[in-house]
């Protein structure tokens, strides 16, 4: 490394200022040359943005083949996260993800993994050809929500799985739970598997304090850590982070096999920019954040009839740690499903929060909000008991229902199917994913068994007016089924 | 030399006073607050860069905001301000004898003390023994309250910076919370005159309509505020602010008042055909 180079450096954004002082003539793409192209675009984003929207170029560096300020900015990240190469991204985590599981399984590797991963988890594998080894997440009964996964339920699936290549660990959860990940890296490494993290939802854990556990920290041999969701960049950048079990060189050509040729230098820069800032003032933005989610749990919870968990539910198992920053809402005790409450806020009250499932609504807290609207929320959470409150008895009462695999994701998605009424898809087995967006979860994957059960749960979402994906048939009137 | 002090009323319009001298300015951790002393309006408060008050056409704003629900429901024994850091609408409140408590809630306590060493015109009351400060947020307040004031009177600055919360739809909702079964909620309107304004009267005005069940809106003549005509927004769960007009008793208290009278309160309910338009309108 430069030994000029600091955590207060940016060497992208240096490049870019740079690039934009000399005057360049841009006698290559993209083709909007500056904007002045499209006048149109350039006032509504920006001169600047557009500006910057450039192609690859001898002093800006290439994504693909990193030497001089791309490396530097992910020497700078690697550093900032405590790993050993960072990779930035810009396909999306989803690309990361992928990247981790391409990298650690061929086609028939086993990897074992909780089955309340992200969509992108299993998209991957249905690519890849590798084989998931579920293990069942608990589940709070009371909230109806999927926990982490319970150390005793990991060292079962590597017993009875010795040849699985990898481990993958949500870290924590779209509703901050985290597992027992330091311990999952011990039991992983001890029968020579690779720990991959899912750390969408988990880049303030290597900024702030008194949060759980990171998964570098932790020892994990990958992470995907979506710097856009909590640490500030601009949707779709992310940094893919490595540690000493994992060849740089391999992992890049694993990234090159899917990403673009042509990255994107508002993201590039809006990673470097972020990863200054959270190395910089992280500590206290996430001090903020806690500060917010906290304050707003504790006034949430006087009002009465919802329940904003945290901390408590730590039961040093599935819930091995919860992130304070996320504020999450149970709202099925005042008798309105959390996508009802998710709903009414956007319409009545023009607040737009992450998402609302069957029994929890979440909120994204960040260091960019300010007290008004936190007290916006309350107030606003406080008006819709007042009313819509009703009695909940007759609710849906569970959110996650364990899945039974039948054949692997690949096979299922590339068998031969056919589409039939929903109705009428009890019993067989299924060829595609069906899923609430977001979060994203599958409530079924390929390759899985359709069941009465999971039927009732999806007809439900849809009444309660959930918006579910993933299914060929955009109504999810039909389903395609292996045949 | 002449120093003159300019307001922006819309990005084509300016408002321009000539200023004696600048007798205070510092920031807040909400708002940029000055005071200037002028010759035709006497001193002045300004709130970043928006003029929240004039020594000279202050009473019409503050006699406006309180005697108008005052006079229909003089039984009124529990009030609740929101804003009004300057004062002007606990001193009118005050007058009445037969109010028993006056909380008073107010975001930013520097605005206070500020008006209390620059403006003894308006900030003369917060030592009565029934008023009661709280430096909190406004939104914040009303939350936690339930079925105790007669009055709510949201004495707010413009949407757009710490009032911001005081024009949503939780807060008026709130609000309705807060209040007993006669209750009344005034609050500053702004004004339809100028475009900028009239999408947020509208959604102001369909916002506390969805909350309570009489909603109406009232106007004044203020000369140092954009266009010079302000609205007024008049909200109660059953008293009409016209049919049940105590004018007779009222008068009976025999409060001096110069802007503020029974005929003009049956009157400042009648509005222009394009107010009309814009509150009309879906």
């Amino acid at each position: 490394m430069d030994l000029k180079l600091t955590q207060n450096c940016a060497p992208i954004y240096e490049a870019l200022q740079k690039h934009l002082k000399n005057r360049v003539v841009r006698l290559d793409v993209p083709g909007h040359k500056g904007g002045r192209m499209n006048k149109e675009l350039r006032n509504f984003l920006g001169e600047n943005c557009l500006k910057v929207d450039v192609n690859s170029m001898k002093p800006l560096d290439n994504l693909c083949h990193p030497v001089s300020v791309i490396k530097e900015a992910e020497e700078l990240a690697s550093e900032a996260f405590g790993a050993k190469h960072s990779f930035f991204i810009v396909n999306g985590t989803t690309a990361a993800v992928q990247a981790m599981i391409f990298a650690s399984c061929k086609a028939g590797d086993k990897i074992i993994m909780p089955r309340n991963v992200h969509r992108s988890a299993i998209n991957a594998l249905v690519v890849c050809g590798a084989i998931p080894v579920y293990v069942n997440p608990g589940t709070n009964k009371q909230l109806g929500i999927p926990l982490g996964m319970s150390v005793a339920d990991v060292e079962k699936a590597i017993r009875q799985n010795p040849d699985a290549k990898a481990v993958l660990v949500n870290n924590p959860t779209y509703y901050g739970i985290c597992s027992d990940i330091r311990r999952i890296v011990e039991l992983a490494h001890s029968n020579n598997m690779l720990v991959l993290a899912d750390e969408a939802h988990g880049t303030h854990f290597y900024f702030g304090e008194g949060l759980p556990c990171s998964a570098m920290e932790a020892g994990a041999d990958m992470a995907a850590v979506s710097i856009h969701k909590t640490g500030g960049s601009l949707t779709q950048s992310s940094i893919l982070l490595c540690s000493n079990n994992v060849s740089e060189g391999y992992v890049r050509q694993v990234i090159n096999l899917t990403q673009t040729t042509s990255g994107s230098y508002l993201l590039m820069v809006s990673l470097d920019l972020a990863r200054k800032n959270l190395y910089l003032n992280g500590k206290e933005m996430f001090k903020k954040t806690v500060d917010y989610a906290t304050y707003a749990r504790e006034e949430i919870n006087k009002i009465g009839g919802y329940y904003a968990f945290g901390e408590e539910l730590v039961n040093h198992d599935d819930i091995y740690a919860f992130d304070t920053t996320k504020l999450s809402v149970h709202t099925r005790a005042m008798g309105l499903a959390g996508v009802e409450v998710y709903d009414i806020l956007r319409d009545d009250y023009d607040i737009q929060i992450e998402f609302g499932d069957i029994g929890n609504i979440l909120a994204i807290v960040s260091a960019g909000d300010r007290e008004l609207e936190i007290e916006r929320f309350i107030s606003a959470l406080s008006e819709i008991k007042r009313l819509y409150g009703k009695d909940p008895s007759g609710m849906f009462d569970h959110e996650y229902i364990n899945p039974t695999v039948v054949l692997a994701p690949q096979q299922a998605f590339y068998s031969n199917k056919k589409s039939v009424p929903i109705n009428q898809s009890c019993r067989m087995i299924c060829g595609e994913f069906v899923m609430c967006y977001p979060p994203g979860i599958p409530i079924l994957a390929p390759g899985e068994r359709i069941t009465s059960e999971i039927l009732d749960y999806i007809a439900y979402c849809k009444e309660k007016g959930c918006f579910m994906t993933g299914t060929e048939d955009m109504e999810i009137n039909y389903i395609n089924v292996v045949v | 030399m002449e120093l003159w002090f300019t307001e922006k009323h819309t990005d084509d319009v300016n408002f321009t006073i000539k200023v004696k001298k600048q007798l205070y300015s510092a920031k807040s951790y909400y708002q940029q607050i000055d005071i200037l002393d002028t010759y035709e309006f006497g001193r002045v408060l300004v709130l970043d860069g928006f003029i929240m008050l004039t020594e000279k056409d202050e009473y019409i704003y503050h006699e406006m905001i309180t005697h108008v629900p005052m006079a229909v429901n003089p039984q009124i024994k529990s009030v609740l301000v929101i804003g009004a850091g300057d004062g002007g609408t606990i001193r009118e409140l005050t007058r009445y004898d037969t109010i028993e408590n006056i909380d008073m809630v107010e975001i930013d306590g520097q605005v206070i003390e500020v008006c209390k060493e620059y403006l003894p015109q308006t900030a003369c009351k917060f030592d009565d023994p029934r008023a009661h400060l709280y430096i909190e947020d406004g939104l914040k307040f009303v939350r936690r309250k339930s079925g105790e004031y007669d009055l709510i009177i949201v004495d707010s600055t413009d949407p757009f910076g710490p009032g911001e919360g005081l024009f949503t739809k939780e807060f008026y909702g709130n609000c309705f919370k807060a209040l007993t079964d006669s209750g009344i909620l005034i609050n500053q309107h702004e004004s339809t005159y100028y475009d900028s304004y009239v999408d947020m009267v509208k959604r102001t005005h369909q916002r506390i309509g969805s909350a309570f069940p009489v909603c109406m809106v009232y106007q004044s003549h203020i000369p140092t505020y954009p266009s010079g005509h302000w609205l007024f927004g008049f909200a109660a769960k059953n008293l009409h602010p016209v049919y049940d007009l105590k004018a007779k008793e009222w008068e009976s208290l025999g409060l001096k008042t110069r802007y503020y009278n029974t005929e003009l309160h049956k009157g400042c309910f009648a509005l222009p055909n394009y107010v009309k338009e814009v509150l009309a309108d879906e």
